[in-house]
């Protein structure tokens, strides 16, 4: 592949992350419901079944637990497949072949099979949507061994946290942020990436942490580039990966910083912010200068369109917090 | 690159109208089934080829499938599923002196298993639930391999594709996603093989097994679907999962199910033999709904004096698939005393290794937990391993201290 720089959106990355893959190794798939013709119905997919036929990429029937089982067989057989689900709230049909079966496939043939498939989902609120269609279920999959779980901020790692995650011989469960889907950035297809579940730091601070992934990591710089405004200097981390979570680079930031804020869309009731909270006051008792701080979603169902901006995390909220942080 | 292998297997319609089977070539009115044209058995919807008397009736549609069946073979299928038995009571056993946590009897199943399991070929695929002992005994399968996860030492552990035999799913109907995923990668891949996928009354109600019917008819896929239609589902009766005779299932999905005595080991071989061709000439999947019962306990946690009377259990016992082949290769002078004896004396020398197995089988290292949670590793294992390592040595430090 000729080396090359480009600008394109998150959505578009994965787009060329999916295609490299389909023309590198014949044993990739992709499957899902409307990912031929239509491209998706976010157009991630656009193109791929013209280009590699109905046989590799897959329109499936619109049965969920389908997808994901069939998708366990052609694991089986050799085959690759990077499934998509349509939408976060429409997972749960497959959730049982993914925690009973694919989660644990590896580890019931004690290590005898293994289970290179990626489960593409697009995730989180903001773009005034229908129930289900808003949801960030990632706990829910980072709490089941076996599986792995990521989740891109930006177009450069949405392309090649993809790839990496195809390579993978264990089931990766590939948050997308929808509501990032049309931003743009610069895309090198010839750079050699960091690991998978390396978590990144984005600005650099000295006054406090704040800690995000996919959709909030935009929010965090954004919440930064405020709280510069009034003088505070703050540290933003994208952890890039919720399963493993790189907490090495977490303590590393807060052992600086001494304050740490987790933000995510999530809600914070057994959230991933939790766990963070927990294992950062362990491992930094002695330097945190205020308890870890969580901003998220309520424990609520995700409410009507016209209610999200109250329900998500948003710009005030967070630097909210960050005050409450820095009043200790 | 972009060539649909899966074209090359376009359905062909042969089976079209076979009798005694359903498909979507019986009319948009699903009320053309043809009846079957032989009539010994003694229900109309059942493929029977030797009576519970051991008598061999004859097929107009199955009886080529085994007509080359040889004295040796039908000898085969005897052994096959006298020592599965002996192997299954042999883990009854073990459970009742504490050797083993579980175990989910096969008795009255042996005909249906071992039918089924000596019609595959090599490079066929078998997806099994967690009771094809007999299917496991024809894979090649070491029956002691099989008490690993009933004793307690790992969740299943035997290569899949070193007996083309997958592990035994727990979850039920789970295994027939993946038995249609499998399926179409081998289209894919332009092979001939098939694929077979276990489950039973129980499982015919699951979301899954109904996606799995789904999916199959719309890729054309090479599988064949294996009922085993006990009866009962722990406590529950077939009544309780279905308003249709379960083969009749597979008209709705446009592909044909036959419903065969599952009593009857030449008649599993050739119904399964059947549809395992229809798989390899690229006509899509089958249903087989093997008509058996669980003559023992669901599980040796059950009790089926709760929920079931002895007659029934009774009755079916005349119906027993060993006794009728041992009739038959009795009447037919297939087999004399010498054969008898001699199976009686292996079936005997294999319950004793498989008591000796199992009983020698060590516990899992304490760090077993830990090995195989992933493929490319994660970070927190790792992590965890370490702590508990640390945890277990604190105790050989406090020993060497004599505390």
């Amino acid at each position: 592949m000729a080396a090359e720089t480009k600008t394109m959106a998150l959505a578009k990355a994965i787009n060329e992350s999916l295609r490299r893959a389909l023309e590198t190794d014949p044993k990739v798939l992709v499957m899902g419901e409307d990912v031929g013709k239509l491209g998706g119905v976010f157009r991630v997919t656009d193109g791929l079944q013209k280009d590699f036929g109905e046989s590799r990429v897959i329109d499936t029937p619109l049965a969920e637990s389908g997808i994901v089982g069939t998708a366990i067989g052609l694991a089986l057989r050799g085959y690759r497949p990077v499934v998509e689900i349509q939408f976060d709230g429409f997972v749960f049909p497959a959730y049982d072949q993914i925690v009973t079966q694919l989660a644990k496939m590896h580890a019931r043939a004690l290590g005898k099979v293994k289970m290179p498939v990626v489960i593409r989902i697009p995730y989180g609120g903001g773009i005034g949507a229908v129930e289900h269609h808003s949801e960030s279920p990632e706990s829910l999959f980072a709490h089941v061994a076996g599986l792995k779980v990521v989740s891109p901020s930006n177009a450069s790692d949405a392309y090649w946290m993809m790839q990496q995650a195809i390579q993978s011989d264990d089931p990766v469960i590939y948050f997308e942020p929808k509501r990032r889907y049309w931003d743009k950035g610069e895309v090198s297809t010839d750079a050699i990436p960091g690991p998978l579940h390396k978590a990144q730091v984005v600005r650099e601070g000295t006054d406090l942490t704040l800690a995000a992934y996919g959709p909030m990591v935009k929010l965090c710089q954004e919440v930064a580039n405020a709280a510069a405004e009034e003088g505070k200097s703050l540290e933003v981390l994208d952890l890039r990966s919720v399963s493993p979570l790189d907490f090495d680079t977490i303590q590393a930031s807060v052992e600086k910083t001494r304050r740490l804020v987790v933000v995510h869309e999530a809600p914070v009731f057994f959230g991933s912010g939790a766990e963070i909270a927990a294992r950062i006051t362990e491992r930094c008792f002695y330097h945190l200068e205020a308890p870890v701080l969580r901003v998220g979603g309520y424990h609520a169902p995700y409410p009507p369109a016209r209610l999200e901006e109250e329900y998500l995390p948003g710009l005030d909220r967070v630097l909210d917090a960050v005050d409450r942080a820095l009043a200790y | 690159m972009t060539v649909d292998s899966s074209a090359a297997r376009k359905p062909r319609r042969s089976a079209a109208g076979k009798a005694g089977t359903t498909g979507s070539s019986t009319g948009t009115t699903g009320t053309k089934r043809t009846t079957r044209t032989t009539k010994k058995s003694t229900d109309p919807e059942l493929v029977q080829l030797l009576t519970p008397e051991g008598e061999r009736v004859k097929n107009a549609e199955y009886d080529a499938y085994v007509a080359g069946i040889t004295p040796e073979e039908l000898r085969g299928l005897y052994r096959d599923m006298v020592l599965t038995r002996r192997f299954d009571a042999e883990a009854t056993s073990l459970q009742r002196q504490g050797e083993l946590g579980l175990w989910a009897s096969l008795l009255g199943q042996e005909a249906a298993q071992i039918g089924s399991g000596r019609a595959l070929r090599d490079d066929d695929y078998v997806f099994p639930t967690y009771r094809e002992h007999g299917v496991a005994w024809c894979r090649g399968v070491d029956p002691a391999n099989l008490l690993g996860m009933f004793r307690g030492v790992n969740n299943g552990g035997w290569d899949p594709n070193s007996n083309n035999f997958h592990l035994y799913t727990i979850v039920i109907g789970s295994q027939t996603l993946h038995a249609t995923g499998y399926a179409m990668g081998v289209a894919k891949d332009g092979a001939d093989s098939a694929v077979i996928a276990y489950f039973g009354d129980g499982a015919s109600s699951q979301g899954d097994v109904a996606e799995s019917f789904t999916f199959s008819a719309v890729y054309n896929a090479p599988v064949v679907f294996f009922c085993q239609n006990n009866q009962w589902a722990i406590s529950e009766p077939t009544e309780k999962q279905t308003r249709v005779p379960l083969y009749q299932r597979a008209q709705g999905y446009g592909f044909p199910g036959v419903r065969v005595d599952g009593n009857d080991v030449l008649a599993c071989l050739a119904v399964t033999k059947w549809a395992l061709e229809r798989a390899r000439n690229g006509e899509g999947p089958t249903l087989v709904e093997a008509y058996t019962y669980r003559m023992g306990a669901h599980t040796t946690s059950d009790d089926p004096t709760r929920y079931r009377g002895d007659e029934e259990r009774q009755s079916w016992e005349a119906k027993d698939p060993i006794l009728r082949l041992r009739r038959f290769l009795e009447a037919s002078n297939h087999a004399d005393e010498g054969f008898f004896a001699e199976l009686e004396a292996e079936s005997e020398a294999l319950g004793r290794r498989v008591r000796e197995a199992v009983r020698s089988m060590p516990d899992p290292d304490h760090f077993a937990m830990f090995e195989n949670v992933y493929a490319d590793g994660h970070a927190l294992v790792d992590e965890e391993r370490a702590q508990f390592a640390a945890y277990q040595a604190s105790f050989a430090d406090a020993e060497a201290e004599g505390v």
